[in-house]
Parts: structure tokens; sequence; C-alpha cells
């Protein structure tokens, strides 16, 4: 094995643990920190590459630069939401918010 | 004369160098392959030494300006002046019971204050101390300072969350809205450092601070009109990141009793105690490094006296400014707290920012369109301060005060 | 290198996969800052050290902040019973999750990848360069997205009236 390979390995485990969360747990918050872990995943592709790779220069830095700004926006606009739908429906499962109509 | 006696470079001074002497000597007779093993753990358990010293004779320090200025005398019965009082505390603490309440979450109960200590002293790795004393050198360590240091509300959360009291979780909440609010200033105030020198490494930015215009005065960032803005604003939120007072809601003895601390004892509340001075240390020291020239002397004549004693002045000045600062100040509530960020230091912050870029911008400019540089900087200083501080306190007639009639 | 690598990867992963499985929420936030700690970790050993010290600024001094700041203030109330385990979504999950499993490992293990000396690193002042050269438009449009994101999501938390701000 390479340090590719445990970079890649770890990259796919992170990402199917944040599937996981997503898919399984039906709390608004783990799906967020789900989605966020899947980012990480990919982020960590990123960078192995980066190092690693066949070589791209420094685009995979620069991109996971950006990614976690994003990532961070995404985090605060769901917190925002979770709270949203938590004072509307008294509740953060997601099943729970299943009408159009506030 | 001892001036004309001394060496032509302050760098070659031999108080300048004995640190590295004292550790070339310890690890010259080990192998290559150990030396810098050895080099490392030595300048931690220095660096653990020197702050655990700092850290006791503070908290006397402490207790008898605060004591001085309430005229009272203050802790005075252990040794001479009361000077083995932090050595009595310290038996104190580890002698008295550890309660842990049976409601609590035993591991976040236990973790939070070994996490809290762990994360105030990592900081202290990237300050240099002097001239050649860093003990961990690296291309981006403001930024790792800064990541170090914004875990440390986390712990606080813990503490307050695992205790299972509704005073601690209160403080708690008050712990991370203070963190969301106060790191933004914080992290914006260092931005133009960071501009104007051009670098995230802390030896880069204490080596953009030496040299003296016209002899006299220091190039420090603090002494010019954008980076005593930045100043200003970095030493109110490192005051709010730390827990002081006036900015001590989490542990608000008057409405919480005594916050994230309340289901404390022992040896564990005394580790609370530490980190907190810890954090201020570690903060004084970034703002020392940041904006007070670091391990620079503030005259060239003045440069025979080793830099370590330079940065270790200016980090007592600083602390000694938080102790005054703790006894002149009433607590704030948390919506003025959060008010003080957002609607003044962030934009006061941000306007600075522009300000330092103009600054470095202009780094050219010599003789009178230096004065003229100097002007426009210190117009972006005050008139946004008037503005932001008129908007702040709009809707606030004049005081007036009533005397009980004798 | 790699033995290191596997290690740290190994911190990283069992705090993450402790943090989906724990029933506590607020543990579960805490885990999941610890699984981003370790990758911090993980960045410093690959090489990418102002990543990680982003990384962990932002996940560990922002991201989590947030998040523990809406547990608090969505714990469920009287109104909201613990939501029954559901074992038939659980088993529907984790065998979508199996699948996507087993097909990523199996492209991962199976690909014979060229074994590549690491690139040299990369300086803090070139990243500098590079972000306000050929970058700086996306540069200036993640701090609009920023923006929008903070006022949005101010708009969003923020009670409609006053007298209706319900418990929060």
């Amino acid at each position: 094995m390479s340090p590719l390979h445990v970079c890649l390995a770890l990259s796919a485990a992170l990402f199917c643990t944040g599937l996981v969360a997503v898919l399984v747990r039906g709390n608004a918050i783990l799906v967020l920190l789900g989605v966020e872990l899947m980012l990480n995943a990919a982020n960590l592709n990123f960078i192995a590459f980066w190092r690693f790779g066949p070589g791209g220069g420094e685009v995979g830095l620069v991109f996971v630069l950006f990614s976690i700004a994003v990532a961070a926006a995404e985090a605060a606009v769901g917190m925002a939401l979770v709270i949203a739908v938590h004072r509307h429906l008294r509740t953060i499962r997601v099943a729970a918010a299943n009408r159009l109509k506030g | 004369m001892i001036l004309a006696a001394a060496p032509a470079s302050p760098a070659d001074a031999w108080l300048e160098r004995a640190p590295v002497l004292l550790r070339d000597a310890l690890t010259g007779w080990l192998p290559d392959a150990l030396r810098p093993w050895v080099a490392a753990l030595l300048s931690i358990a220095t660096i653990l030494g020197v702050f655990g010293l700092l850290f006791a004779y503070m908290t006397l320090a402490e207790r008898k300006i605060l004591g001085r200025i309430q005229n009272r005398p203050g802790p005075n019965r252990t040794g001479p002046f009361g000077l083995l009082q932090p050595f009595a505390d310290a038996i104190k603490a580890l002698t008295k019971e550890d309660i842990v309440p049976r409601a609590a979450d035993q591991v976040l109960h236990f973790l939070a204050p070994v996490v809290l200590v762990a994360l105030s002293l990592i900081g202290l790795a990237v300050i240099p101390f002097g001239r050649n004393l860093v003990a961990v050198e690296m291309e981006a360590s403001v930024l790792y300072f800064f990541a170090a240091g914004a875990a440390t509300e986390l712990a606080i959360f813990m503490a307050g969350w695992a205790s299972r009291n509704k005073y601690s979780l209160l403080a708690a909440m008050r712990a991370l809205a203070q963190l969301i609010s106060y790191e933004v200033p914080l992290l914006l105030s260092v931005v133009p450092v960071i501009v104007v020198a051009g670098s995230l490494s802390t030896t880069d930015i204490v080596a953009a601070q030496g040299g003296w215009a016209a002899g006299l005065w220091p190039h420090w960032h603090a002494l010019t009109p954008w980076g005593f803005s930045a100043f200003a604003v970095f030493m109110v939120a490192a005051l709010a990141e730390s827990n002081r007072s006036p900015f001590d809601l989490p542990e608000a003895e008057s409405e919480l009793i005594a916050g994230h601390l309340t289901e404390y004892s022992g040896f564990k509340y005394a580790l609370f105690f530490m980190a907190e001075y810890l954090g201020m240390a570690a903060l004084s020291a970034m703002a020392v490094t940041l904006f007070l020239g670091g391990w620079q002397a503030p005259l060239a004549v003045l440069e025979f006296i080793p830099s370590y004693a330079w940065f270790g002045v200016k980090l007592l000045l600083l602390l000694l400014g938080f102790i005054w600062i703790r006894a002149t100040f009433p607590r704030l509530r948390i919506d003025q707290l959060t008010r003080l960020s957002w609607k003044f230091l962030v934009p006061l912050a941000l306007v600075n920012l522009i300000n330092g870029g103009v600054w470095a911008a202009t780094a050219d400019w010599t003789g009178a369109a230096a004065v003229v540089r100097w002007f426009i900087s210190a117009l972006g200083v005050v008139v946004p301060f008037i503005f932001l501080a008129r908007s702040l306190s709009a809707g606030y007639g004049p005081r007036t005060y009533r005397y009980a009639s004798p | 290198m790699t033995l290191l690598l596997a290690v740290l990867a190994l911190v990283c992963l069992v705090p993450a996969v402790a943090a989906v499985l724990v029933r506590n929420l607020i543990h579960s936030a805490l885990l999941f800052v610890l699984a981003w700690l370790g990758l911090a970790v993980f960045y410093l050993a690959v090489g990418a050290e102002f990543i990680a010290f982003a990384h962990a600024l932002v996940y560990v001094g922002g991201v989590s902040m947030v998040v523990l700041f809406a547990v608090l203030l969505t714990r469920p109330g009287r109104v909201d019973p613990l939501p029954p385990p559901s074992t038939q979504r659980a088993i529907g999950g984790v065998a979508a999750v199996a699948l996507v499993a087993s097909m990523l490992g199996s492209s991962i293990f199976w690909t014979r990848l060229p074994s590549m000396e690491p690139i040299p690193m990369v300086s803090l002042r070139r990243l500098g360069e590079l972000l306000a050269g050929p970058y700086l438009v996306a540069l200036l449009l993640v701090g609009l997205i920023l923006t929008v994101a903070l006022i949005g999501g101010l708009l969003l938390a923020a009670p409609r009236r006053p007298s209706e701000g319900g418990d929060a």
C-alpha cells in the first residue's frame, strides 16, 4: 500500500460514515454534520492527489481552501435553517418537515 | 563607557546568546539523532516552568493589586509580603476533596479542565520570546496560534454542559455566544498586520518591526495609526476571549454562582484557574509579538539589554493592564457584549483592514509624503471611530447622578 | 510514511464512526470535533500545513460552535418525544451505504495507482500569489457567498416578530 492508498481509503471511509449519518439518522443536525464529513472526504482526496498524485500543480490546494470556505457558509445557513424549522415544528427530525405550507 | 565596550552587533552579546549556549551545552554530548528531540523537550520544559511560575505569581500580583486598588492589603501572611501565598494555594487545592456530581457526564467533566489547559499551552509554541527563542518555527505560525486558541471555548462549553447544572449550562451558552462574537474582531484585527508585514510567520512579523524612524520612533505596529486601532481592537477581543472582567460573563459570580466552574472543586478548579492565566498570557504574548515589536528594544541605546528581557517587560506590562482593567470596569450584560462586538469592533476592524492595505501600498512614500501617509491613516482611524461610537451610544442621554442627601 | 498515515487515519476515523453511532447529540457533536482535529493532524502529516490550520480554525473554531449552539437551541421539548428508532429505515440506509462502500473500496484497492514521489511543498507565498492572481475572481466570489450566507443565516434564524419569538 502506498500513502495515496491510505489517503483514498480514509477518504472513502469518511464519505461512507457521512452517508450513514445522512441516510440512517433522522436528526437534521446530524444530517448536516454528515454532509460536512462528506465534504471533508472530498477535500482529503484533493490533498492526496496534490501530494502523491501524478502532479497537477497547486490547483488541488486552492480548491480545498475554497471548499472549506463554502463549507463554513453551508454550516451557518444549515444551522439557521434547523433553528427556523425547530421554531415552526418544534422538532428537528427531517421526516417531520414534509409540508411546503408553513 | 559601557556602550563603547558593547560588541558591534547586539545579536552577538553574551547575554543574548546565553539561552542558546545553555541549550547547546546541555544537548551537545548527545548523538545527532537525539539532539533535536532533547532540545524540543528542553524548550517545552522551559515554557512550562516559566509560565507556571508566571501563573503562580500573577495570581499573587492580581490579589495584591486588586487589594491595593480596593484599599486593603491583600494576602500578606504567608512568607515575606505574602510571597509564598501561591504555594500555599497550590497545596490547599491539591489536598481538597474532588467532588463530581452524580448526574454529571463523568468523562466530559473530567476532560474539560485537562483539554482547556492543554489548549491554552500549545499556542505558546510559536511565540518568539527572544532573538533565537522560538520553540517551533513555522510558515503559518499566526494561523496555528489562532487555530489552537479557537478551541478553548469548546472546553468551557464541555465543562458547563457536563456539570448538569442549570447555571453551568447558562454559562456554556454564554461562552459560545461570546466566542462567536469576539473571534471575528480578534482575527480581523490581525489581518492588517499580516498584510503590512507580508508574512504569517511570527519571527518575520517581529523582524518587520525592527529599526527606528529618525532613530527614535520604533517601527512597532502599535505606534502607527492603523496599528494602534488594530491593537486596541485586539486587546478588547483578547479580554473577551480569555473570559476576563469586564467580559467574564460565563462565570459571572453575582448571577451564575460561578458559571461553568460551579461543580468543580479541588485541583480541577485550580486547573481552570491556571488555564485562564495561561490563555491571558498567551494572548498578551501574541499582542506583544504582533503589535509591540516582539523582543525588539524601544531604543537603539537600550539594545544591550537582552531581547528576552524586553519581551518579558512588555508581557508583564500588558498583564498588569489586564489586572487594572479588572479592578476598574463593571461587567457587561450579554446583549451589550454582543452589540459591542458586532456593531463596533467588527466594523472598526473591517475599516482598519482597508487602512492597513493603504499603508502597505504606500510603503515607499518618504519625506513629506510620509507625513501625508500618516495623516491618511489617522483619518482612517478617527473618522470611523467617531461615527461608530456615536451610533453605539445613540439613545443614551447624559448620565444623571442622584446622591443621598445628608 | 504509510504506517504513520494509517495510524492517523484510524485516529480520525474512529471518532467519526462513533459520532454517527452515539445517541447523545452533544457527544456526537464533540466527537465530530475530535474527528476534524484528527483530520487536521492528517493534513499536517501529508504536508499541507496551511490547509491543516485553516481547517482546524474553520471547523473546530467556527462550525463546531455553530453546531453546539444549534443543538442547545433546538433541544426536544415536551411536545416532541424521542423519535422511535426505525429499523427498516436503518437497514435500508446501511444497505445503500454498504453498496457505495464496496464500490469505492474495490475501485481504490484494485486500481494500480502510479507511485509518484511526493511533489515539493508549496510555499505560503506561492499560495497567496495564486489566490491573488489567477483565482482572484473565485476568491471574491467566495467572499460574496460568505457575506450572503451570514445575512441569510441571520434572516432565517431571527424570529419574524419579537412577540412570537418562541423559546429560543
